[in-house]
Order: structure tokens, then C-alpha cells, then sequence
């Protein structure tokens, strides 16, 4: 998809001014955060299972490279295909092939975010072949040719009404009079439009949540049951994973499963969880006829020993964009390319560079409420200001901001000259307010008085008046700031 | 030599530059109130700002640098504490991982362990369990990010505010959620700055008080300007000027007459 992080600032101000935008992130703002809550203070251990988690997959990363081969050998041995792709393109050109091979038409979809990240529904539609996304949230968004606006709810930018009036526009072979006014009436007429297309597809195309090293299991999560009803009734299922997926055994697995859903949606399980391990074998009651894994790396594996390989250990919940007060200002669209949130802005600069998204690491007010609620322990602002560092050195960021910054320092590394420059600077800001304590406008300084005015000092500065005082011999319990009755 | 009371310890007051610069009330506040608890302050000639501004946007030689010298000015001081969480949690947590292993590190790690917020310092290391103080009237308090995440800093200010006199704790929604003020951010992103700090000043209006404290003065300002923008007759105030009963002084961006 294109990369739009570039124009972050312009985003983010139509974001802001987009009342049906607003309208909906104020979900993001209440529902996820409570149920989290709640989730979470329903289980005494939750703090050790993150531990325990963050362990699990540090552990991993470290012998990525031996995970990874006995993730294939096993796969292999219960009869999948593993396919290894360094790129996205390499990715594209797998997936293709093998639906080619199946003479597949149309191809049915769990949700995946790294199939948003090659960009497959674009390009299997380019090479005529039909992508059908059946998760309900990726469904709307198809219809209205837009990305996932969050890494699992995709289409909470928008209203009721507004996925209302799409399904008015799209299924327009049903009748105009239906009564769609309840979500429970949408969800039942995306599932019945659905129905027939999981039957009409050659390919299903999964995304995983987990690859288990110790038996070849691939592991997705849904609510919908839809990714079980895209891997199991076509005869090929293709899996498309990201290398940092691999646990070592089904017990990792279960584990991390346990503050999954807790830090995403507050459930303390998903409704599905769905374990595929190989096609189907004799007797099995369904299941495909072949099984596939794309691995793909993508830039992933260059995190590794960097100062950004805690970021592999991201299991995708969305907490961090749930309690970020940036997202909740402009959603996940402004961000500009397939992440977004905290985690997006770590991982997006990894994967496309931080030339083209540098934005991304610097749009944050450094709360913490990301790497506090992150169930697996990822320091996100301390990894947003790596970025920092890194556009730093490379001479990144905009010029009035070095200069600006070069010029501060100056002075804040002299305290002489500092203490010389603010005693002269204070007092004069001080008389230009003239008594009214705050600016409406000022020079240099309408980033802030935009929107806000800008208390002014209240006379000479602290340190000017502290040596005066002790100058003066009085004892401390005695002074006061100047201008106090 | 006969037996005699512990000397009061010697506190280095890290004044932070905002408090310096735009609110010295703040500073005279913090050495009443440490002086009520039994200590000795100092102020440093030699420090100028903790280096947020620089460590925030990449700039880590600028940084070091003025971690060296903070660390330096604040040689030999019992405990270093600043009327910030912001501030605080830089000097804490922050500056140790800026040296490479060896003498710089220990140094800086030795000083780390001497470094308390002020409201926290006052409660949890002097075992401050109330004031003097008298304030008539109703207050919320914002929790700083920077003060309750990396820090811990929640209970204790509420625990010295329910002893001021006269002064009534209502609770804001989201206490705990970001002002939009974010140092360098609120100038780099003021319209989304703006967006966050709407939210906050409409859940301090929702609370009903007429005083907001917080124990951040960039938070403050940030949070005191919008309302004065937006008209609403919230004063603010950072926490300590009410905790030292010094709250004769116009509130922030207040008029002065």
C-alpha cells in the first residue's frame, strides 16, 4: 500500500476535523480500555504471565534461527509446504503461484495484518484473482476500499450507520425495506453474503498468531469463526506469517494466549482458537487438501541484536493504540502506513524506514501508558526514541528544529551564560505581560499560542531571587517568591 | 563526641528549568516544605535543565553532556529532589543507561538512587504524613505521566491534600491520562496537543473543583493555558504551593494585581 507517513501532520489535522472520525474513536476511548481493566484485575497472576510471556519469546528471538528449522522440519513431516520469504514481493510471487497452481478464482480471507503489509489483496486482484475478506471489521473496510484503521478492529473509524449505508450500497440484491439498525442485523447479513463465498473459494488465506516450533502448528484467533470457515472448506490453505510468530512448544503458546485477548479485548479467551497442523490426514472429518506457510521476513530479522528486536515480541493485541492518547485523537488512518499506534511507530521504521515515517516515532507525548499496559513488557518510548536518535545522527529532522535545539543546548550546557541570559530574558518577558499573566500571542512561540496562551514568568527567576535572599542572610523558612503578600 | 539527633540530611534542590524560568513560587514552596521535614537545602548554582529536551529528540552528546554536569553539581548531597516527576524520573531512571559501563555509569547510578520527586520524597522517605497548611475550596489533581508511570507517584499527594485544611478532593475522569502537553510535542503537534488537552480540560470543568494541582509545571502550563483560552475559571496551581500554604500568589497565567 502506498506510504502516506510522510504527510502524517496533514492527516492527522483532517483526522481531527472528520466529525464521523471522532464520533467513532470515542469506542477506542471507552470500550477497550474498561474491559482490559477488568480483565485483568480478574486475574492475580497477570503481571507474572507477563513475565513469564516476555520470557518466553526473548527466549525465542535468541535462537530464532533454530526455532525457525525445526518449525519447518515439523511442518514438513505432518505434511505442509514451508515457503521462505524474504521480501514482500517474494511473498506476493509464493502466494500467487500456489493459487495459480490451484487454478483458484477467488480466495477467501482471514484477517491478517501481513497480508496488509505485501499488499495482497491489490495484487492478487491486479493477476485476476478475487480476495474476499470474511472478517466482519475487513469485509466493511473492503467494500469501502479503505485499510484496517486498528491491528484487530480494522473498520472502528466507522459508525453503524455509515457501514449501514455500505451494505445498502453493496448488497443491493436484497430487499431496500430490511431493517439493518442493529449491529446484530448487520452481522447476520454480512454472515449470510458471506456464506456462499467460503463455498466458492479455492484458496483460504490465513494470517497466524502463532507458530509452534515443537509440532509444526500454526494458531490463529477469532471471534467470528470465520477463520476456521476460510482455512477448512477450501482445498488449499496458505498461512502468511511473520518469522517473530515462533514459540518453542504448545505450552508458550498457551501461555502468551492467556494475556492475549485479556489485554485486547478484555475476553479471557478469544471464541476460537484454532490449531492447524498440516492438511488434512485420513479420517479427518475436513480440512484442506494442502497446507502452506509463507515465513516472511521483511526487514525483521536486520532487528535482530539492533536496539529494536523487543519489538519482535509483539503479539499484536492493540493495547498500546488503545491507551494512546494520540491514537484517540486521529485514529489509525494518519499514521500512513499498514501499523498503527505505539507499535506502529516502532515498527514502521524498521520495516520502511525512518526517512519515510519519521513522524511516527516523534508524534508521541512519551506517557507510557503504551509500555504499561503492553503484555509483553515492550519499552515502546524508549524504542521511539532510538528512532529519534537515529534521525538525529542522520540529520533527519527539520532544520529550525536543530537549529532551535543546537541553540538551547549552548546555553543549558553553560550554566554561567545561562544564568547570565535567563536573568535578562525573564525579568523582560515578565514586563511584556504586563501584569496579565498569560500571552495571547508571541513571537517565536505560536506552536503554543495557537490554541492555548502561554503563562508568563511571574517576575526575575528563581535562581535570581534564591541568591539574593541568601545574600541577605535571612533564613530560608522566611522566604518567599517576590510579589507574595 | 556525645550522642545527638541525626543532622538533618542536605538536600540539593533540583529546581527544574520551567520552575526556574516562569514560576519561582514553586521553588520557595519545595524549600519550606522540605524544610518542614527536617532537612537542610541547597540549591545548586550549577544546574540548568535536566536535558529532557535534548534526550527527547535524539540528541544523546547533548544530553550526556548535561547529565555530566548535573551530576557533578549535585556532588556530596544526601538526596537530590525536584518539584517534578518529569524532571525527576530524567535524572532516575534516565540518565544511568546515557554512560557506557565504568566510572561515569557508577557515578551516575550513585546519583540516580539519590534522586526523589518532591511529593513522594516528602511521604515516602521522610514519612511525611500531613501539613499545616489551610486552603478553602475544592481542587482535582492530574496525575503526570512521567511522576505515576515511572515513578509510582499516585497516593501520595492525595494523602498530604486530605490534610490541608478547608480543602475538598474531587476526583477528574482519566486523572491519570496525558495532558497533550508531552515537553517538545505540544509545539511540534499542536493541533493533536490540542485534541488531548480538550479532553482534559473538559474532565477537569466535569469535576466541579476550582482549583487544579499537579505536581508537573509543563503539565501545568499546558493545562493552565488552555483553560484561561477556553474561559473557564479553573485556577491552577502545582501542588506544592498548596501543600506549603503558599498559595498567596496569582495561579498559573493568572492576572496579576
Amino acid at each position: 500500500m502506498d506510504i502516506r507517513s510522510p504527510a502524517f501532520k496533514q492527516s492527522a489535522r483532517a483526522a481531527l476535523s472528520d466529525a464521523q472520525l471522532q464520533r467513532a474513536l470515542g469506542n477506542v476511548r471507552t470500550g477497550f480500555i474498561d474491559k482490559r481493566r477488568q480483565a485483568v484485575d480478574a486475574l492475580p497472576e497477570f503481571d507474572a504471565l507477563r513475565d513469564s510471556a516476555k520470557a518466553i519469546k526473548d527466549h525465542t528471538l535468541a535462537h530464532l534461527d533454530l526455532y525457525l528449522e525445526a518449525y519447518e522440519a515439523k511442518a514438513t513431516e505432518a505434511g505442509g509446504h514451508v515457503h521462505w520469504a524474504e521480501t514482500a514481493e517474494d511473498a506476493r510471487r509464493i502466494v500467487l503461484d500456489i493459487c495459480r497452481a490451484a487454478g483458484a478464482r477467488t480466495v477467501t480471507k482471514g484477517k491478517s495484518m501481513i497480508t496488509e503489509e505485501i499488499d495482497l489483496n491489490a495484487f492478487l486482484e491486479a493477476e485476476g484473482i478475487r480476495p474476499v475478506e470474511t472478517d466482519l471489521g475487513e469485509y466493511i473496510i473492503q467494500l469501502r476500499n479503505e485499510h484496517p484503521s486498528h491491528i484487530i478492529a480494522p473498520a472502528v473509524h466507522l459508525n453503524k450507520d455509515q457501514v449501514e449505508s455500505d451494505f445498502r450500497r453493496v448488497h443491493d440484491h436484497l430487499p431496500a425495506a430490511r431493517d439493518l439498525s442493529e449491529p446484530a442485523a448487520l452481522l447476520g447479513e454480512a454472515r449470510r453474503v458471506l456464506r456462499s463465498q467460503y463455498f466458492a473459494a479455492d484458496v483460504g488465506i490465513t494470517g497466524a498468531n502463532f507458530l509452534v516450533a515443537e509440532t509444526g502448528t500454526s494458531i490463529i484467533v477469532t471471534n467470528e469463526g470465520n477463520g476456521d470457515l476460510t482455512q477448512l472448506l477450501p482445498r488449499v490453505h496458505v498461512v502468511v506469517a511473520s518469522i517473530e510468530k515462533l514459540v518453542p512448544t504448545l505450552e508458550d503458546a498457551s501461555q502468551i494466549l492467556r494475556v492475549l485477548a485479556r489485554s485486547a479485548t478484555g475476553q479471557d479467551m478469544s471464541v476460537y482458537t484454532t490449531f492447524s497442523t498440516g492438511p488434512r490426514r485420513p479420517g479427518d472429518p475436513d480440512g484442506p487438501e494442502e497446507y502452506h506457510v509463507v515465513l516472511l521476513d521483511n526487514g525483521r530479522s536486520s532487528m535482530l541484536g539492533s536496539e529494536f528486536q523487543d519489538m519482535l515480541r509483539c503479539i499484536r493485541c492493540g493495547a498500546c493504540m488503545n491507551h494512546c492518547p494520540v491514537y484517540h485523537a486521529v485514529g489509525g488512518h494518519a499514521y500512513g502506513w499498514v501499523y498503527p499506534g505505539p507499535m506502529g511507530a516502532v515498527l514502521t521504521p524498521s520495516l520502511i524506514g525512518v526517512d519515510k515515517s519519521g513522524h511516527l516515532p516523534n508524534a508521541s507525548t512519551f506517557c507510557g501508558r503504551c509500555e504499561a499496559v503492553c503484555p509483553m513488557r515492550i519499552p515502546l518510548p524508549k524504542m521511539m526514541r532510538h528512532w529519534r536518535e537515529r534521525e538525529f545522527e542522520r540529520g533527519l529532522n527539520p532544520a529550525a528544529q536543530r537549529y532551535g535545539l543546537g541553540l538551547w543546548a549552548f546555553f543549558a550546557r553553560r550554566p554561567r551564560l545561562y544564568r547570565f541570559a535567563t536573568s535578562l530574558a525573564v525579568p523582560a518577558l515578565a514586563a511584556m505581560a504586563r501584569g496579565r499573566g498569560a500571552f495571547r500571542r508571541l513571537p517565536l512561540a505560536g506552536g503554543w499560542t495557537r490554541h492555548r496562551d502561554l503563562p508568563a514568568p511571574e517576575s526575575r527567576t528563581f535562581m535570581q531571587q534564591w541568591r539574593d535572599r541568601s545574600a541577605g542572610g535571612e533564613t530560608a523558612a522566611a522566604r518567599g517568591p517576590e510579589g507574595l503578600a | 563526641m556525645t550522642e545527638t539527633a541525626p543532622a538533618a540530611p542536605r538536600v540539593g534542590l533540583f529546581v527544574t528549568c520551567l520552575v526556574d524560568l516562569f514560576r519561582p513560587s514553586v521553588g520557595f514552596a519545595a524549600v519550606k516544605l522540605l524544610e518542614e521535614a527536617g532537612c537542610t537545602v541547597e540549591v545548586p548554582a550549577a544546574q540548568t535543565c535536566c536535558g529532557q529536551p535534548a534526550y527527547n529528540s535524539g540528541d544523546r552528546d547533548d544530553t550526556r553532556a548535561i547529565a555530566e554536569a548535573t551530576i557533578a553539581a549535585f556532588e556530596g548531597y544526601d538526596y537530590v529532589v525536584a518539584p517534578s516527576g518529569s524532571c525527576a524520573g530524567m535524572l532516575k531512571k534516565h540518565y544511568p543507561p546515557l554512560f557506557e559501563e565504568g566510572l561515569q555509569r557508577q557515578r551516575a547510578e550513585a546519583f540516580a538512587a539519590r534522586v526523589h520527586e518532591l511529593v513522594s520524597f516528602l511521604v515516602d522517605v521522610r514519612g511525611m504524613t500531613g501539613v499545616a497548611a489551610r486552603h478553602a475550596g475544592t481542587a482535582t489533581y492530574h496525575d503526570s505521566c512521567s511522576g505515576l508511570r515511572e515513578l509510582g507517584i499516585r497516593e501520595q499527594p492525595r494523602r498530604l491534600l486530605a490534610s490541608v485544611d478547608g480543602l475538598t478532593l474531587s476526583e477528574m475522569k482519566d486523572a491519570d491520562v496525558c495532558c497533550g502537553f508531552g515537553g517538545t510535542f505540544c509545539v511540534k503537534y499542536p493541533d493533536i496537543s490540542n485534541a488531548i488537552v480538550e479532553k482534559k480540560t473538559a474532565a477537569i470543568g466535569a469535576s466541579g473543583a476550582e482549583l487544579l494541582l499537579a505536581g508537573d509545571l509543563g503539565c501545568l502550563m499546558n493545562m493552565a493555558g488552555k483553560l484561561r483560552r477556553e474561559g473557564t475559571p479553573v485556577a491552577a496551581r502545582h501542588v506544592a504551593e498548596v501543600l506549603a500554604g503558599m498559595d498567596g500568589t496569582p495561579p498559573i497565567g493568572g492576572e496579576r494585581r
